[in-house]
């Protein structure tokens, strides 16, 4: 199969006949896709579809088995997570990986590792300077937090283990955007939350994405209203594949869909 | 100076809280009957108990958080007090020397394992690298006794550079196999090496500090005369307090908190380009260097080391001193060492059933207080700071 031309000019994330197959199983079959710049893209489909397996090859976690991811024109396919990140892919976790018994503040800062000094001379000696950084990195990380929730900005050295899922998610996308990535990947970040607190979430990541210029998003999604209100674009995958592609509408009156979701009779 | 926001908590109950255990250890550390000896535990475990129920703990905690720089000076001044009470006192004064360089080595522990994640059941082997150094450094060179101490830890650590390549490329239980592995290897390396003793073991010289020769008792006047394990008190007290210090750094920097990262989860630390390795590395060797430098002074104080001293048994005597102090908290680590080392000395009746002691000790703690007697508090990077 050849590569479809895309329709979107200079894409900020494209893949190219990515491939990731489980002994057997295979999670990814020649998937293609054009992600551009500042749009919000949501990925859709069934349970084991492929979608988690998509963020996890685009980050280096898992190595693909074929095809090419390239990223702001440059090719991040045989990249480690650590490199996938310091290109400026940031994302969050299906299941919150937070550091539970650490502070507000020390999770966030764990995603602003690349903006940190790292020397051990540094970090013992020189704590004037060490200062200096530490309280920048608050500022910066208390007003990423007020923008969210702004009691929240006021609790950034109470442990992370005590707060609700909504505010660990808002937790998560924070450290995900400290260090200003220009991809976020937010892996289902409604999961374990009511609906109204869903609703708060999004309005969250809006208001956010308003507020930083320069900032693409996909997003994994089973709620279909999240789905319809936030994004501008989505893929549907299905065993592994792209079935289709285009706005909510386009894809919601789609036949392959239809079927993937509630099967043929 | 920006206006102080809010009190600072009160100095008393910390103070008071200090002399209370100064007092109870000084106590504990005279008497000799056993039945004495049953009793005392009996009350200050009930004491600790009623402290708790009353709020009293919770206070002496708030005054150490808040005003540590204060307790700082209090605890090593309760320690010399406790010299005084003792000072002609050979055996209590040698047994205070060793509960101090243990804490040390527990603190190189701490760093590994209660930072970093990274588990080490060679915490013997390393103090015994330590030994050995200060043996063979001090019989056949004349360098300073300082440079010796200094030197026993870069053995430790580049020893300790040998293991790093398999203790990396495994995890967990399997990494854990191999320092338990490296630990008799020690020992059975030692006792195969004529070189260096054999199952004989080897003398030690005295500490000797430009000219301050350690194994002599200090004659303060006519009468008076301080034993000669002052020094060493001393000498493990000025240790201890700059493993604590480095300690403290150390955690109340991003380096504390990469450790902290990379042990509660690779995977996410990975994606926010965290080198794990470097990490784990880092924490390793700066945690053999502490325990190499405490095992040096250990080889002065003792001036005569075997292999026996160096046994899996006693890298597990670390270990549940980390564990039950509560892993990665300094002030827990003190006060473990302190039961761990102490009690057997003073139960002689127990004297036989150490490890029992120390083994039920361990799983008690982790049913019933899981993060340690004193675990460990959320980290604030300048203790005092607020936001403005």
């Amino acid at each position: 199969m050849a590569a479809q031309v895309s329709a979107v000019p200079e894409p900020v994330l494209a893949t190219r006949e990515l491939g990731k197959r489980f002994g057997g199983v295979v999670a990814l079959e020649a998937l293609t896709l054009a992600v551009a710049p500042n749009e919000i893209l949501g990925l859709i489909g069934p349970n084991g579809s492929g979608k988690t397996t998509f963020f996890n090859v685009v980050t280096g976690i898992y190595p693909a088995d074929g095809g090419a991811v390239t990223f702001d024109g440059r090719d991040i396919t045989r990249l480690a997570p650590q490199g996938v990140y310091r290109a400026g892919i940031a994302r969050t976790f299906q299941r919150s990986r937070l550091s539970l018994p650490l502070s507000i503040f020390d999770n966030i800062m764990v995603g602003n590792h690349k903006r940190l000094t790292q020397g051990l001379w540094f970090n013992l000696f020189r704590r004037r300077a060490f200062r200096r950084e530490f309280e920048e990195s608050y500022a910066r990380a208390r007003e990423l937090v007020a923008v969210f929730d702004p009691p929240l900005a006021d609790r950034m050295f109470e442990a992370v283990e005590g707060l609700p899922m909504i505010d660990r998610r808002r937790i998560e996308i924070c450290r995900a955007l400290i260090s200003r990535p220009k991809l976020l990947l937010l892996d289902e970040p409604s999961a374990g939350m009511t609906h109204d607190e869903t609703t708060q979430l999004m309005d969250d990541i809006l208001q956010v994405k308003d507020s930083l210029a320069d900032l693409t998003i996909i997003i994994i999604e089973h709620e279909m209203g999240v789905i319809e209100r936030i994004t501008d674009r989505c893929a549907v995958l299905n065993f592994g594949r792209k079935i289709c592609e285009g706005s909510y509408q386009e894809v919601a009156a789609d036949p392959l869909v239809q079927e993937a979701y509630l099967g043929l009779e | 100076m920006q206006p102080k926001t809010g009190e600072r908590p009160s100095l008393w109950p910390g103070l008071l809280g200090i002399a209370g255990v100064a007092v109870y250890l000084i106590v504990f550390l005279m008497i000799e009957s056993q039945v004495g000896v049953a009793v005392l535990l009996v009350g200050g475990a009930a004491a600790v108990v009623l402290a708790a129920r009353f709020g009293a703990l919770e206070r002496m905690r708030t005054s150490f958080a808040g005003r540590e720089g204060s307790m700082d000076i209090a605890v090593p001044a309760a320690v010399l007090a406790l010299v005084l009470v003792f000072h002609q006192d050979h055996f209590t004064l040698l047994l205070v020397a060793t509960v101090m360089i243990f804490m040390t080595a527990s603190l190189g522990l701490t760093v590994q394992f209660g930072f970093a994640g990274v588990l080490n059941f060679a915490g013997a082997a390393f103090l015994g690298i330590g030994c050995y150094t200060a043996a063979v450094l001090t019989k056949n060179t004349g360098l300073s006794h300082l440079l010796v101490i200094l030197a026993g830890g870069v053995m430790a650590a580049l020893i300790g550079g040998l293991l790093l390549y398999p203790v990396l490329r495994t995890r967990g239980h399997y990494s854990a196999v191999i320092t338990i592995a490296f630990t008799l290897l020690f020992k059975t390396f030692l006792e195969v090496n004529d070189a260096l003793g054999g199952p004989q073991g080897l003398r030690v010289d005295g500490l000797n500090l430009f000219g301050w020769a350690f194994n002599d008792n200090i004659a303060l006047t006519e009468t008076v005369e301080l034993s000669f394990y002052t020094n060493y008190v001393l000498a493990s007290l000025v240790l201890v307090c700059l493993g604590f210090a480095f300690l403290r750094r150390l955690d109340r920097s991003w380096i504390g908190l990469n450790m902290d990262a990379v042990r509660l989860d690779e995977t996410a630390s990975a994606c926010f380009g965290y080198n794990i390795s470097r990490w784990q590395i880092t924490a390793f060797t700066v945690g053999n260097f502490l325990i190499g430098m405490a095992g040096a002074l250990y080889a002065m104080m003792l001036g005569f080391i075997a292999p026996t001293n160096f046994t899996f048994g006693d890298s597990l005597i670390l270990v549940s001193i980390v564990l039950l102090g509560g892993i990665g908290n300094p002030w827990g680590i003190a006060v473990a060492t302190t039961i761990v080392i102490v009690l057997p000395e003073k139960l002689q009746m127990i004297q036989e059933y150490r490890f029992l002691l120390y083994a039920a000790m361990v799983i008690l703690i982790l049913l019933f207080r899981p993060r340690g007697l004193l675990p460990r508090p959320l980290r604030a990077y300048f203790p005092g700071w607020q936001p403005k």
